[in-house]
């Protein structure tokens, strides 16, 4: 009796398997139109009203499970999302840095091809600190001695005119900027006849410059360009080559022209917007315009 | 052991049920990230309650309408599932576990099989399987939400089923001595009035 179950169980589960082997192999081996396939494509038609309904009717247990399920993720989702969040705050932040700094290195560029600088040994720098002061009248640079920067040599950003070196380190340098009370450059408008003064910064407003000792009956228009003269002015001894931008006239009344020969000035560097700038480390590439007395 | 017309309806009827409840909602539902699959519970189940014979043909035709349903290929779910009937009735026919925690150890390991069986018949059919630690993990995670589930599941198949369960020598003994009836460690005489005794202090 016990022998006739075993054979049986054991006839039962060898006939079971080989079936399945056989409906796996030949189900595999068929095309796509063949008889299992067929049979099964028929049976998927018949149940799936039936499956449709059920689904129907399961909905609100499904939903209620979501629900559960979802409420269970949605705090790790948040902490994920949010250190996601960060991250890509953080790439976005950096995207917008490296875009302005490759805007600024292209005006730049532009600028070092109009005025010719590439004869003054300009020395890329990034700036690496500021005066937190309201004059805000001083820069921090990452190029020092060691990269050929000494004191005294002009330096310029992706507009013109920045300042001049002050103090210098071996890795680094300060640099003073045009609105220090203590730069006066020599300056040349450009108003067709090329009118120079004396640059200063505006006392009471470290944004505005101030430029005098212009010809009296000088014809100076709103708007027009204020470039460095490149050469010694009474007492200045001329640091600055050339026809770099320094700014542009804002207030040109023409009373105060013709009595106390002043413009006032807007530079055209964004000064409190710095990333990149070049110091001239030879100013005076062997031209006799810089020291000419006029 | 004889099977009675109604218990063969009650199988067919728990067997299409888990299937369709599989397809329709069980499955769409997510747990840490997988779903709980009801159907080689079932097998096991059903395995557990009436035998290695009936587990592994219930086995076969779960996974049949499995694979006719979610249409893959016919006879690879079939062949997992005739395994965890099959050993699922043995290991009731000789241990007869009565541990009320059975169903979850064995509905793990019933999970774990079908898992690790699907992918790699799937690997040998020549199927680009992802055998990577991700699948690994989702089986991992599959048999930790089964586990969960498995008692229930184990129960509400019981309960369907018992009316028509099969009548099962051994069953029979065992409800026979946990209600005090004659033990064969027991002498005649001392049986049936020593439990008596027993009850009625």
């Amino acid at each position: 009796m016990h022998d006739k179950q075993v054979r049986r169980r054991r006839a039962v589960l060898v006939l079971l398997v080989a079936v399945a082997l056989i409906l796996l192999s030949a189900y595999f081996g068929e095309a796509g139109g063949g008889p299992l396939h067929s049979v099964q494509r028929g049976i998927v038609t018949v149940l799936s009203p039936v499956q449709k309904g059920a689904s129907t009717v399961l909905t609100p247990v499904r939903d209620v499970a979501g629900f559960f399920s979802s409420t269970f993720h949605a705090k790790t989702e948040v902490a994920q999302l949010k250190l996601r969040n960060q991250k890509l705050t953080q790439e976005v932040a950096q995207l917008k840095g490296a875009e302005i700094q490759n805007a600024q290195l292209s005006k730049l560029i532009t600028l070092n091809q109009s005025i010719g600088v590439s004869a003054y040994r300009p020395v890329a720098a990034h700036v690496i600190g500021s005066d937190p002061s309201l004059w805000y009248d001083q820069i921090e640079v990452d190029a020092g001695s060691s990269s050929g920067v000494q004191p005294n040599q002009p330096v310029i950003g992706q507009d013109g005119l920045v300042g001049v070196v002050s103090d210098v380190t071996p890795g680094a340098s300060w640099v003073t900027l045009i609105t220090n009370h203590t730069i006066e450059v020599a300056a040349e408008v450009q108003d067709g006849v090329g009118d120079r003064g004396v640059l200063q910064p505006s006392v009471g407003n470290p944004n505005q410059l101030v430029l005098s000792d212009l010809p009296h009956q000088a014809n100076i228009q709103t708007n027009q360009l204020v470039v460095t003269a490149g050469f010694r002015l009474g007492k200045l001894d001329d640091l600055y080559p050339p026809n770099i931008p320094i700014g542009t006239v804002s207030n040109a009344n023409q009373v105060t022209l013709a009595s106390s020969g002043q413009v006032q000035v807007t530079p055209t560097v964004d000064l409190r917007h710095l990333d990149v700038v070049e110091i001239l480390t030879n100013p005076r590439p062997g031209t006799a315009r810089a020291s000419t007395v006029p | 052991m004889s099977v009675s017309w109604s218990f063969v309806i009650r199988v067919l009827a728990v067997g299409f049920l888990a299937v369709v409840i599989q397809v329709a909602a069980v499955s769409q539902i997510s747990i840490f990230g997988v779903s709980a699959d009801l159907s080689p519970l079932v097998v096991m189940s059903v395995g557990l309650l009436a035998g290695s014979t009936i587990g592994a043909m219930m086995g076969f035709g779960m996974g049949l309408l499995v694979d006719m349903m979610l249409v893959q290929t016919l006879g690879v779910t079939s062949l997992l599932y005739i395994a965890i009937g099959y050993w699922s009735g043995r290991l009731r026919e000789l241990r007869d576990p009565a541990h009320e925690l059975v169903p979850l150890g064995v509905g793990a390991a019933a999970t774990a099989l079908a898992g690790i069986g699907m992918a790699l018949i799937q690997f040998l059919l020549g199927v680009d399987a992802p055998v990577s630690l991700l699948l690994l993990q989702q089986i991992l995670l599959t048999v930790l939400v089964n586990s969960l589930i498995a008692l229930p599941v184990y129960a509400a198949v019981r309960r369907a089923l018992n009316p028509a369960l099969p009548e099962d020598p051994r069953r029979r003994r065992r409800r026979r001595y946990t209600t005090g009836g004659l033990s064969p460690l027991k002498r005649p005489s001392e049986g049936l009035g020593g439990s008596v005794r027993s009850v009625s202090r």
